[in-house]
């Protein structure tokens, strides 16, 4: 049985061949002149929830699947996204435009900020770190004043449709372009970044970091990188959502629930692999959206009880993630001449 | 704020911090044995405290009583959650082993959620009731209970531990599996009996806490994330360490919770476990 990180056969798939160029174009094709068919809100609705958790999952799987940190408090740098666009917002009227890349900022800062004093911690440590760091900000979010303390932020309507406030009530088409964009930019961000010197060097740091270390590389600096860049591809998403719902509550933002799927969404497909998350995202959104349909509610909590089985069944059978299952010519990079 | 108003809080302190001694010992047993942090360890305590409560509710029997009981039973569950899950993780990376039981603890809790609703529950009517007054301290009579069979239970397990042959076969594997298993220490049943041990202290604190506690599907959270803090501070793998950095976080946590805002007592012991983990990351009594 392979482990997660002892496969290196298992790397992005990235020889460039036109066959497999041909087919990501026709599905980015698809995916551009889908709403032209007029797909009812839900279908749009559950094409928006895809893009978004499939760059949740990215975000996390550079923090697990570079850098070999497991962080179980991800939610964090959603809620700061959250936050920050939606607080400039409706406070001082700045366009959630702009308040998204400050949102990405102030994440990267948080980032820097959480990883230095973390720097020393590896393994259980860590997790336990991140795991308590991301009660800690809900808890201070839920009490303070300034941000609406439990109760949240409400951001205003306004009347009709309008650009600059980003809300759009006649139709999710735009919302389902402005996702797509952001869902296209970071797995190209995802792939230029496995295949750079940071990422050449992030897995080093994450197989071997006394090896890493010797080549001279600067692993401390490395892990925060890693830490800070998966901050900046995850507090967009935070804004986008804020705009989507119109709420920020820190129950929802900051939930534990965020941090739980990402990471079981990145484990069930593959981590490490910049097409793992999709293809946990592909069959684990779908089957929430249409469990919450036809089951009702989330008091039950019956998709939990799921994730909770797939997340031990995938540990003990498939440690790899699901693209194990592709055939190995796929996965495995042409030899170079 | 008088000095009774003082002793009080730290009286309180130190008998939660016995609690948290016992819980956190549970996950350090498991913890030293087979170096895999049961992240479902918060889940197992509410279990336990399902499992008293039920047998109050459905068979009559006082927590006090169903001790036996729910100790025997969170045995077994410890057993079969070795058998079922731990044995095949045994020699994954530790990513594989952090999923695993994190993925075992959204189950039990989900499925806790799913079958007893997130409703509270509470004991009524408990034989042990009311509170005691020494020199102006008053102390609840459940609480000082619980916490003296907590601090009995622990000094059974350290005997247990230190002296007895098994004991010393948990430690032997504890140390070198391979060696262990060569002198002939069955390493597979030790895993076992350690699981065993370790879900039965957490047996033994949420039987007795269900007499004075809330029991709903996620009360186990805030106790794990202080056991895993307390396993921090106490050092890797040591049980008497456990002793001494759960009444420490006890003691924080009622007096953080006096001092400054009661609402951030988890940032507290959050900021002791960052300060620990980055200075003395071997902990307060740590081998090594």
């Amino acid at each position: 049985m392979d482990s997660i990180l002892s496969n290196a056969k298992l790397e992005p798939v990235w020889h460039t061949n036109n066959k497999i160029i041909f087919l990501l174009a026709s599905l980015a094709l698809f995916l551009i002149i889908f709403p032209l068919f007029g797909p009812s809100s839900f279908y749009l609705h559950l094409m928006i929830m895809i893009f978004m958790y499939a760059v949740m999952a990215q975000s996390w799987n550079i923090i697990a699947g570079l850098s070999g940190q497991i962080s179980l408090g991800h939610a964090v740098f959603f809620g700061i996204g959250a936050y920050t666009s939606s607080f400039l917002f409706v406070e001082y009227g700045i366009t959630p435009w702009i308040g998204i890349f400050i949102g990405m900022i102030f994440s990267a800062l948080v980032a820097v900020l959480i990883g230095i004093p973390m720097l020393r911690l590896s393994g259980h440590y860590f997790a336990i770190a991140t795991l308590l760091i991301g009660i800690s900000f809900q808890l201070v979010f839920q009490r303070w004043e300034l941000v609406g303390a439990a109760s949240g932020l409400w951001i205003p309507l306004t009347e009709g449709s309008s650009w600059f406030a980003f809300q759009f009530h006649d139709s999710k088409a735009p919302y389902y372009y402005i996702f797509l964009i952001f869902f296209i930019l970071t797995f190209l961000f995802a792939w230029r970044l496995s295949r750079s010197k940071i990422g050449f060097r992030l897995r080093a740091v994450r197989d071997d970091y006394q090896a890493a270390s010797s080549l001279g590389i600067n692993v401390a600096k490395y892990k925060i990188i890693a830490f800070a860049i998966s901050a900046i591809v995850m507090a967009p998403m935070g804004s986008l959502f804020a705009q989507y719902i119109l709420i920020v509550d820190p129950d929802r933002m900051f939930s534990i629930e965020i941090s739980i799927i990402v990471l079981l969404m990145t484990v069930l497909g593959g981590i490490g692999n910049i097409w793992g998350p999709l293809i946990g995202v592909a069959i684990l959104i779908p089957v929430s959206e249409y469990s919450r349909m036809y089951l009702g509610g989330t008091g039950g909590a019956v998709d939990q009880i799921f994730y909770g089985l797939i997340l031990m069944l995938i540990c003990i059978f498939r440690p790899a993630g699901l693209i194990s299952f592709f055939p190995k010519h796929i996965l495995e990079r042409k030899k170079q001449r | 704020m008088t000095f009774e108003i003082i002793l009080q809080a730290v009286v309180s302190g130190l008998l939660m911090g016995l609690i948290y001694a016992l819980i956190a010992a549970g996950l350090s047993l498991i913890f030293g044995l087979m170096n895999i942090v049961n992240f479902a360890h918060g889940e197992h305590l509410m279990l336990s405290m399902f499992s008293s409560f039920w047998l109050w509710s459905l068979l009559g029997l006082d927590p006090i009583f169903s001790i036996p009981i729910t100790v025997l039973m969170m045995a077994i569950c410890g057993v079969l959650t070795h058998y079922f899950l731990i044995r095949y993780i045994l020699k994954a990376k530790m990513l594989v082993q952090i999923c695993a039981t994190f993925g075992l603890s959204i189950f039990i809790r989900a499925l806790a959620q799913f079958l007893w609703t997130p409703d509270f529950r509470s004991v009524d009517k408990p034989l042990l009731e009311g509170r005691i007054e020494i020199a102006n301290i008053f102390i609840g009579q459940p609480q000082l209970f619980a916490s003296l069979v907590c601090l009995f239970a622990f000094v059974i397990l350290y005997l247990f531990v230190t002296k007895t042959e098994t004991g010393l076969g948990l430690q032997a594997t504890a140390q070198d599996r391979e060696a262990a298993e060569i002198v002939g220490i069955p390493s597979n049943r030790m895993f076992a009996i350690g699981w065993a041990i370790g879900l039965g202290c957490v047996g033994v604190a949420g039987g007795m806490m269900s007499n004075y506690f809330f029991i709903f599907t996620d009360v186990g959270v805030n106790f794990a994330l202080f056991a895993f803090v307390a396993v921090a501070l106490g050092g890797f793998g040591s049980v008497i360490g456990c002793l001494y950095a759960g009444i420490i976080i006890g003691l924080v946590e009622s007096l953080g919770g006096l001092l400054i805002d009661p609402s951030f007592k988890l940032l507290y012991v959050f900021a002791i476990y960052l300060l620990v983990v980055i200075y003395r990351p071997q902990g307060l009594f740590g081998r090594y």
